[in-house]
Parts: structure tokens; sequence; C-alpha cells
């Protein structure tokens, strides 16, 4: 009885995700194995590993990856190096701090849709935008960034929303500095610049690894910023993998082939997860 | 007559330094005060050039959202969907993180790290399955079908943050509880419930936060009847139209109840979107 009542609490939990979890992969690879197309009714032929052959030559997937990586690449570049600048940039007091940390943590609650937006029309317009009203100021050409950018636009838009988790997380971590041996440092002489190098980044180091591995999860699958802005294009240019495989099962309504992108998508997505629940896992002994 | 005290002289670092922080932060948050000004221009001053920093704020964007798009119904699906997804997630992983952490079993590591790996799965992984499954069964752009869907993808991350929660209670109290003889259900509901409140407050608001603004699912399997402001605001991407202050009100609208409890709960977004790894 006593065993038995605390395990029946953990089952609505553990069954429901169970279920969540092993449904649709195994219905994903059922679908992958089999020709299906949503617009044409009929059997679902056993093709064996023609999807994965066609997902894997289409020329628009090399450039898929390629899109994903740089853009998963670029904003955690971006957002690591600002957010720790930031971070060691608000670490001590100063007026007004308390309605900085407010303002620079905004962005990470505004909805994918809404961020994407602002920025495609009223900063990035090549007509009427902040922007190009900024670049006109210094007699520049105004760019079409949609256009001519479109994967760097994604990217500025991403790193917009997710500098402030990174900030968020680097501020946590250096409130457990150990502010003697800061005191001590400073007391031998050394520079601000070396206690950067020797005190705080090695303090760093651990939530760097964090902040690396989370975004390299949610960033793996950006879509509403690529949906809402440069729909993919032109062309691929600003096409990941998400919004492949997006393309293919509801824009071309191949569900074959569109599984067999999913378990690629999967699959990369937990060369990422293994390395961060091996950090969370160290953690939970402590 | 008393004299104000001469405001302390900054020193020249600390002055250096607070321009600077505030300078980063004004360029950082630009993009969001402009959204928020552009609500309350009419649509000519909104795509004025050069642009406009001083003007007569209006109101009347926010009324036109209304007429326009039906708005009140997209927000009424935002708020039942997230507010819904939240309590159903909440009532699934209290008991469950309740029994890992106070009746700890060789398994337990196991089975926190199996329901992280689930939140680590990417969602368009799942996409087809949950597609095909919403169109046979008539779930397609309803309400309930985007409930289940929230409530299953933020329950790894509740059954985390109440997890770290409970296993911070001391197990005296409760054993001295249960010393006096109350049962399981009176320890949880005299001792245990008033302890753990805060937990549940607080991982209950960062759900709500990652319900509302959540888009991948909302965009791909709602429509008209079941949308969400998410999928709302994405309908004004329309390149031609020009409706930059009243897509702002709507925008502003959608984000800045969020927005606010975000600024409250940053605590917990640190604690819970790393599954407690920074502390």
């Amino acid at each position: 009885m006593k065993r038995l009542v605390p395990r029946m609490l953990l089952v609505p939990a553990v069954g429901t995700l169970f279920l969540w979890m092993i449904v649709p992969l195994a219905m994903t690879i059922y679908f992958s194995l089999v020709s299906y197309n949503l617009m044409e009714p009929g059997d679902h032929e056993f093709v064996g590993i023609d999807n994965f052959a066609f997902f894997l030559t289409d020329p628009s997937f090399y450039v898929a990856i390629g899109n994903t990586l740089l853009l998963l690449g670029s904003v955690v570049v971006i957002t690591v190096l600002s957010g720790i600048f930031m971070a060691l940039l608000i670490d001590q007091p100063f007026p007004g701090r308390g309605i900085v940390r407010v303002l620079l943590i905004s962005p990470f609650f505004v909805m994918p849709t809404v961020n994407a937006l602002m920025w495609k029309h009223m900063m990035m317009n090549p007509i009427y935008g902040v922007l190009a009203q900024v670049w006109e100021v210094f007699g520049a050409k105004p760019i079409d960034w949609m256009t001519d950018h479109p994967l760097f636009s994604v990217i500025l838009m991403v790193a917009w929303q997710w500098l402030p988790f990174a900030t968020l997380i680097f501020m946590t971590a250096l409130q457990s500095m150990n502010r003697e041996q800061l005191e001590a440092s400073r007391m031998d002489g050394a520079t601000y610049l070396q206690q950067v190098r020797y005190l705080y980044l090695p303090h760093l180091g651990r939530s760097i690894a964090v902040v690396i591995m989370i975004e390299a999860i949610f960033l793996m699958s950006v879509f509403a910023e690529i949906f809402t802005t440069t729909g993919g294009g032109p062309g691929d240019a600003s096409t990941n993998v998400a919004f492949l495989i997006f393309k293919e099962a509801l824009l071309n309504f191949d569900v074959g082939v569109a599984s067999a992108g999913a378990l690629f998508a999967v699959v990369l997505a937990n060369i990422a997860a293994i390395f961060l629940i091996r950090l969370v896992g160290k953690n939970l002994d402590r | 007559m008393t004299h104000a005290a001469p405001p302390p002289r900054m020193s020249a670092p600390l002055l250096a330094r607070t321009i600077a922080a505030w300078l980063v932060t004004l360029v950082i948050f630009f993009p969001l005060g402009w959204l928020v000004a552009t609500a309350f221009k009419t649509e000519l001053q909104a795509i004025s050039v050069p642009p406009l920093f001083v003007w007569k704020p209006t109101l009347e964007n926010f009324a036109e959202v209304q007429d326009r798009s039906n708005y009140l119904l997209f927000a009424a699906n935002s708020l039942i969907t997230s507010v819904v997804s939240t309590l159903l997630g909440l009532a699934l992983a209290a008991p469950a993180a309740y029994s890992m952490a106070f009746f700890r079993g060789s398994r337990t590591r196991g089975v926190l790290m199996w329901m992280l790996s689930t939140k680590m799965m990417p969602a368009v992984g799942a996409l087809v399955p949950i597609y095909v499954l919403a169109q046979t069964t008539g779930l397609l752009d309803t309400r309930l079908l985007l409930t289940i869907i929230f409530t299953l993808s933020n329950l790894p991350i509740m059954v985390w943050m109440l997890y770290s929660h409970f296993k911070d209670i001391p197990h005296e109290i409760l054993e001295a509880a249960r010393m006096d003889g109350a049962s399981l259900w009176q320890e949880f509901r005299r001792v245990l419930l008033p302890l753990v409140l805060g937990g549940l407050a607080s991982t209950g608001l960062l759900c709500l936060v990652l319900a509302w603004n959540e888009a991948f699912w909302s965009l791909n399997l709602t429509s008209a009847k079941a949308g969400t402001l998410a999928g709302l605001i994405a309908s004004y991407s329309s390149p031609e139209g020009l409706f930059w202050a009243k897509l702002s009100a709507a925008s502003l609208l959608a984000i800045a109840p969020i927005v606010v409890i975000g600024w409250f709960s940053q605590k917990q977004l640190v604690q819970g979107l790393t599954f407690g790894a920074v502390k």
C-alpha cells in the first residue's frame, strides 16, 4: 500500500507522456515506409526506403541543412557573445538597473509571429522601415532585407528574441560569483580584462554550455518566423529542415516523404539533446 | 527651508557603464517600443517618412482591430487553450512530482531524464502524425486539440519545475504529520499544499506564457474557428496591405499581458527552461 499510492500518482503523467512520444513516433516510422499522399486516396503501398531516398536526394534538403546550421550557429554565437557582454555590463548596480533588466528581458516574451512581423514591416521594410530611414540618414541605399538577405533577416529576428534568454541565464550565473575572490584579485592589481578572462569566463563556462544546448534544441526547428516572413524563400534561401518538412507535409501533402524527413530531424535534435541530458543528469546527482 | 542633499557624484567608470548599459538597452528595446508607439498612430502616421516621434495619440486602431478580424474570438481561444492546458498540466504534473520527490525510488532518476528527453523532440517530428490523427478524428481546428497538445508539450517542464520545488521541502515536516496519523490526502491538503502553493503558481505562470506564445501548433492545426492570437497576427503578413498601425495595435493587445507576466516569472523561466541546470 505504502508503495502503491506513490506509483499510482506517477501513472497519469508518465502514461500520457509515453503515448505522446510513442504514438507519433510509431506512426512516423510507418508513414516513412509507405507511399502516402493526402490527396491520393487508396492503399498505402510499402515502398521501403524510397521516401528516405527521395528526401535525401532532393537538392532542397542540403540547402535546408545548411540553412538550419547557419541559422543555429549564427544565433548561438550572437546571443552568447552579446549575452555575456550584457550580463557583465549590468552585473554591478547602476542608476536604473531595475528598469534596464525589465526592458532587456521583454523580447523573450513576445510571441514569435509578432516578433517576425514587427521586424519584417516596421523595421525592415525597404521604403518605410526604420532601418531604411537610418540607412538614408547615412546616405546609404536602403536594403531590401526580405529579398536580398532573407536568412540573415530571420537570424536577426531570432537572435533578438533569444538574446534576453542568454543574458538572463548569464546574469543568474554571475550572481553566484565569489565576491571575495574578485576583491582579492583587484587588490593584487588584476585589471578588469584579466578578471573577465580568468574569473568571470571560467565561472560562466557551465551556463554557456547550457545556453548553447538549449538554443540548439529550440532553434533547430525555427518555424513561425520563417512562416510569417519569407515563407522559406526566395527559392529555398531561407528554408530550414523544419520548414522543408512542413512544405512536404502540408503544401505537397506527401506524408511519406515528410515522415522520412521528420525522422531525420529527430536524429539531428537528439545529437544536441544527449549532451544536455548528460549535463542535467550530473546536476541531479548532487 | 531645507536644502536637498546634493546628488552623490558618480565616478567616471560608473558613469560610463551607466551610459553604455542604457544605450545598448534602448537599442535592443527599440523595435518593441516602436511597435507600442505605432499602435497609437493613424495608418498614415505609421508609414510617415521620416518617422514620427511626436504625434497626437489615437485609440481608433484598437476598435478597428475588433471590427476587422473578430479579435475577441482569437483572444478567447488563446485564453482558453493556455489557461485550461496549464491547469490540466498542473493536475497531471503535481502528483507525479510529489511522488518522485518524496518517494524516491531506484527508477526516479531514469523517469525524470526520460521526461526531459521527450521535450527535446522537435515539434516538427510529430507534425505529420498529429495532423493525420486530427484530421481523421475531426479535431482539426478545435480548441480541444490545441489544449491537449499544449498540455503534453509543457508537461515535462512542469514535472521538472515542481519536482525541484518539492525536493527542497524537508521530509521531516511530512514525517511529523504522518506520525500524528494524517492520511496521505490530509498530508497533501494540510501540510504540503500550503508549502508548495508558490511553486505551483510560478510553474503555472511560466507554462501560461509558453502556451500563449506557442506558434508552431497553432499555425498548423487551427485557422478560423480555434485560431489563437499567434495565428491572427500571422494573417497580417500580406505584403500589399500596409496596415501597420492596426497590426501594431493587435500585436500590443496580444503581447502586453504576457510580457508583464513574464517580468514576474524571470526566475522560473531560468529554472524551467534549463531544467535546473543553472541556479
